[in-house]
């Protein structure tokens, strides 16, 4: 049966058996011919206000469900508008395919109206990139690029399509058998790598596990949790990791690095092993990398080889996908443990208890003085019993989530790590919302970040896409302002956002969302219900907040991990 | 770019034949900060693939050979060992040559099974094919007579067979 489709039909049809449900997207010129068929499809597309959003949108959706965020744009300044998103989606490997139009094929090259080279700007950008020169060529393509975006390392992938092969017309096919000879990411560890490392670890006496966002990705946190038990290995979850293993749990010592918790980071410090799992020695968590757990040998479990021994060097590589290879340690350990007596490691589960007891988070909220931005977090995590999925954009606010917010399951943490993309939160929330329209999704967001992305609120509030923006807004660039506080003699340089401006209540009202306001500590817990009971809009509830409040602990950029500055009072 | 011991590595990476696959290996290297010495791209005995021979600057080829495998193009990346491959450059090279120097330089010249491919009133064009050591010995030999110009193909390489008569294992070659 061979039927007859134009380009654009032949992209939506291929679309559709990718199982999309969402697109995230804008349209003109060059797209154009893509919006027809749309009209016609069960897709939902969700129209932006900005295509910066749409990127951010598709993250988001990829993130709270684990299906690949599609984005859909046109040509030129929509196409260059994308590459913050796949950036920032890169660097954090999450799942995104953006479809861009291209100007018709001879017009290419012509510096025709709305052309930029596409293909060129998003290739150090993506995992990989098409620019489509055949009609035919339109359901394998679109095919590849999603078995890419969530094979092997996920990451986003784009697919430029000039306008011509959109409205030319070709054969339906079924996309044929992958033939990608060059693209084979290996799922199992070589199970001599498996042994060395469950036998190096039943020997270690200061182990932990470092899990990183790999684990999320790979849908791995049920048996990262399990390994953590059988091994008996305390676990740090790294800021793309929180949730990986529920921060209830006895073996889980939150967050380590720049921001992390005292714990976390000197229980790597001090370790004789770290066993990590879908991380990358990112510079925010190591510090300075010569002076980082300097006595520890490194196991290394990770998706991309390109990873392991980049930083840092690995005495145990093992190359494969999180999930098999922690089944396969699993298996490995408890075989092991048949023969040997299970470590106990006493003495130093002792300290990290100790160093928990002694240096726990704290902040103090006086109750007449401003409201301090931990409070919201918490005060947001008690009243919802923490099931939601959290976003943040990025700073100080971002930190303090990271901290504050209890993970008790993986993907209900969504945020920028790896480039660190202001504006980040809103666009991903709706995204987020999309995917899971049945979870509570609440955005912690900066006042600096929110005004990044703010119209991505209209969106929201046109599609009906109810999520929750609680704006610390502590009138600053805040985390700007804390090294100009900390480095650079308190001299504050264009980091003043000019309390008072924008109005978030009004502006949200604008925006069709309920706005709602929170000035004295006593205000925080019933504008949370408040915001918690409207459900037929979007709500932006602005909190305002400490201007000097700083994140703690820190590590001061370049520093050793062994000097975690726990308050203000330690930079002295 | 990068610190350390700046030795010359051969790679050879096979690569699906498509378009930009190129500019992807180029801009790859221009990201990580590797340097490329030389780099020669041409077709093989299987129409869908293309073979690069990448010489490089650099203290360890393990991240670039595996950022090179990250690119899904890329089929298979070798690194040759000094030795383990057959290594070719070609040259085309004018050296001056007034009349009366003529017959000194042709001979010379000959001992390098060169060939003569132009000649001018004052200058001989050479085209020298064969190991980089032999191009490089050439040109010291003519520098004293005056380079006018010359151009260099990349160097291309490809593995010995190890059932070759010259199969010799890399450890077993002098320098």
């Amino acid at each position: 049966m061979s039927e007859t489709l134009t380009g654009a039909q032949a992209l939506i049809r291929a679309l559709e058996h990718e199982g999309v449900d969402v697109v995230f997207g804008m349209p003109g010129g060059a797209i154009l011919p893509a919006y027809d068929p749309l009209l016609d499809s069960p897709i939902r597309h969700i129209l932006v206000r900005h295509e910066q959003g749409a990127g951010h949108m598709a993250s988001g959706y990829a993130h709270a469900t684990g299906r690949v965020g599609v984005a859909l744009v046109t040509s030129g300044p929509a196409a260059t508008n994308l590459i913050t998103p796949l950036q920032d989606a890169y660097m954090d490997s999450i799942p995104v395919v953006a479809i861009t139009g291209q100007v018709a094929q001879t017009s290419i090259g012509m510096d025709a109206f709305q052309e930029a080279h596409t293909w060129g700007i998003s290739m150090p950008v993506t995992k990989h990139n098409y620019l489509i020169t055949d009609v035919e060529e339109i359901p394998d393509v679109i095919r590849e690029a999603f078995h890419l975006a969530a094979t092997g390392r996920p990451g986003p992938v784009l697919v430029d399509i000039p306008k011509d092969l959109l409205v030319s017309t070709l054969t339906w096919h079924r996309p044929g058998e992958i033939n990608l000879p060059g693209y084979k990411p290996s799922i199992k560890g070589h199970p001599k790598q498996v042994q060395a490392a469950v036998e190096l670890i039943h020997a270690s006496e200061r182990p932990v596990l470092y899990a990183g966002g790999g684990i999320i990705r790979a849908n791995a946190a049920d048996r990262l949790r399990r390994f953590a038990e059988v091994a008996n290995l305390p676990a740090v979850t790294t800021l793309m990791g929180r949730g990986a293993i529920p921060d209830s749990h006895p073996l889980a010592l939150g967050m380590p690095g720049m921001h992390g918790n005292y714990t976390a980071i000197t229980a790597m410090q001090k370790s004789d092993l770290l066993v990590t799992i879908g991380a990358r020695f990112d510079d925010r968590v190591t510090g300075k990398v010569d002076a980082f757990a300097p006595d520890a040998k490194v196991i290394h479990v990770d998706v991309d080889p390109a990873e392991i021994s980049k930083v840092r060097f690995a005495d145990i590589p093992i190359v494969g996908d999180a999930g098999a290879v922690l089944e396969q340690l699993i298996f490995a350990m408890e075989h092991l443990l048949d023969t040997k007596e299970p470590p106990a490691r006493k003495e130093w589960l002792d300290t990290i208890h100790r160093w928990q007891q002694e240096h726990p988070l704290t902040y103090e909220q006086d109750p007449d003085g401003p409201i301090q931005q931990q409070f919201v977090i918490q005060e947001l995590h008690r009243i919802t019993g923490g099931d939601a999925i959290v976003v943040a954009g990025v700073g100080q606010h971002q930190m303090w989530a990271s901290q504050y917010w209890g993970f008790e399951r993986p993907r209900t943490w969504i945020n920028s790590g790896g480039l660190g993309t202001m504006g980040y939160a809103i666009p991903a929330a709706v995204g987020a919302k999309a995917g899971a329209p049945d979870e509570l999704v609440v955005a912690f967001d900066g006042d600096g970040s929110f005004q990044m992305t703010l119209q991505e609120l209209i969106t929201a509030s046109t599609e009906g896409i109810n999520v929750k923006i609680m704006v610390l807004n502590n009138s600053w660039l805040g985390m700007v302002k804390q090294w100009q506080k900390l480095f650079y003699n308190e001299r504050y340089s264009a980091t003043d956002l000019s309390g008072g401006v924008p109005d978030f209540v009004g502006l949200a009202e604008a925006m069709g969302c309920a706005g709602l306001r929170a000035e004295r500590p006593s205000d925080v817990a019933p504008a949370i219900e408040k915001a918690l009971a409207i459900n037929d809009r979007p709500v932006v509830v602005e909190f305002r907040c400490d201007p000097d409040a700083m994140v703690f602990p820190m590590v001061p950029a370049g520093g050793s991990n062994d000097d975690v500055v726990l308050g203000p009072e330690g930079l002295a | 770019m990068r610190p350390g011991n700046m030795t010359q590595h051969v790679i050879t990476v096979l690569v699906e034949d498509k378009p930009g696959v190129l500019a992807r290996i180029s801009s790859m290297f221009a990201r990580r900060g590797f340097n490329i010495h030389s780099l020669a791209v041409g077709p093989t005995a299987d129409a869908s693939l293309s073979r690069m021979t990448v010489v490089v600057d650099g203290p360890e080829m393990e991240q670039i050979i595996k950022q090179l495998y990250k690119l899904v193009n890329t089929v298979k990346v070798t690194e040759h060992p000094p030795g383990s491959a057959v290594e070719r450059e070609i040259m085309l090279v004018r050296i001056n040559a007034e009349p009366s120097r003529r017959g000194e330089i042709l001979d010379a010249a000959g001992i390098f099974d060169s060939k003569a491919v132009d000649v001018g009133k004052t200058t001989i064009t050479f085209e020298v094919s064969g190991e980089p050591d032999k191009l490089s010995d050439f040109l010291e030999l003519m520098a004293p007579y005056g380079i006018v110009d010359l151009v260099k193909s990349g160097r291309i390489a490809l593995g010995r067979d190890p059932k070759s008569r010259n199969g010799r294992r890399p450890e077993l070659r002098t320098a």
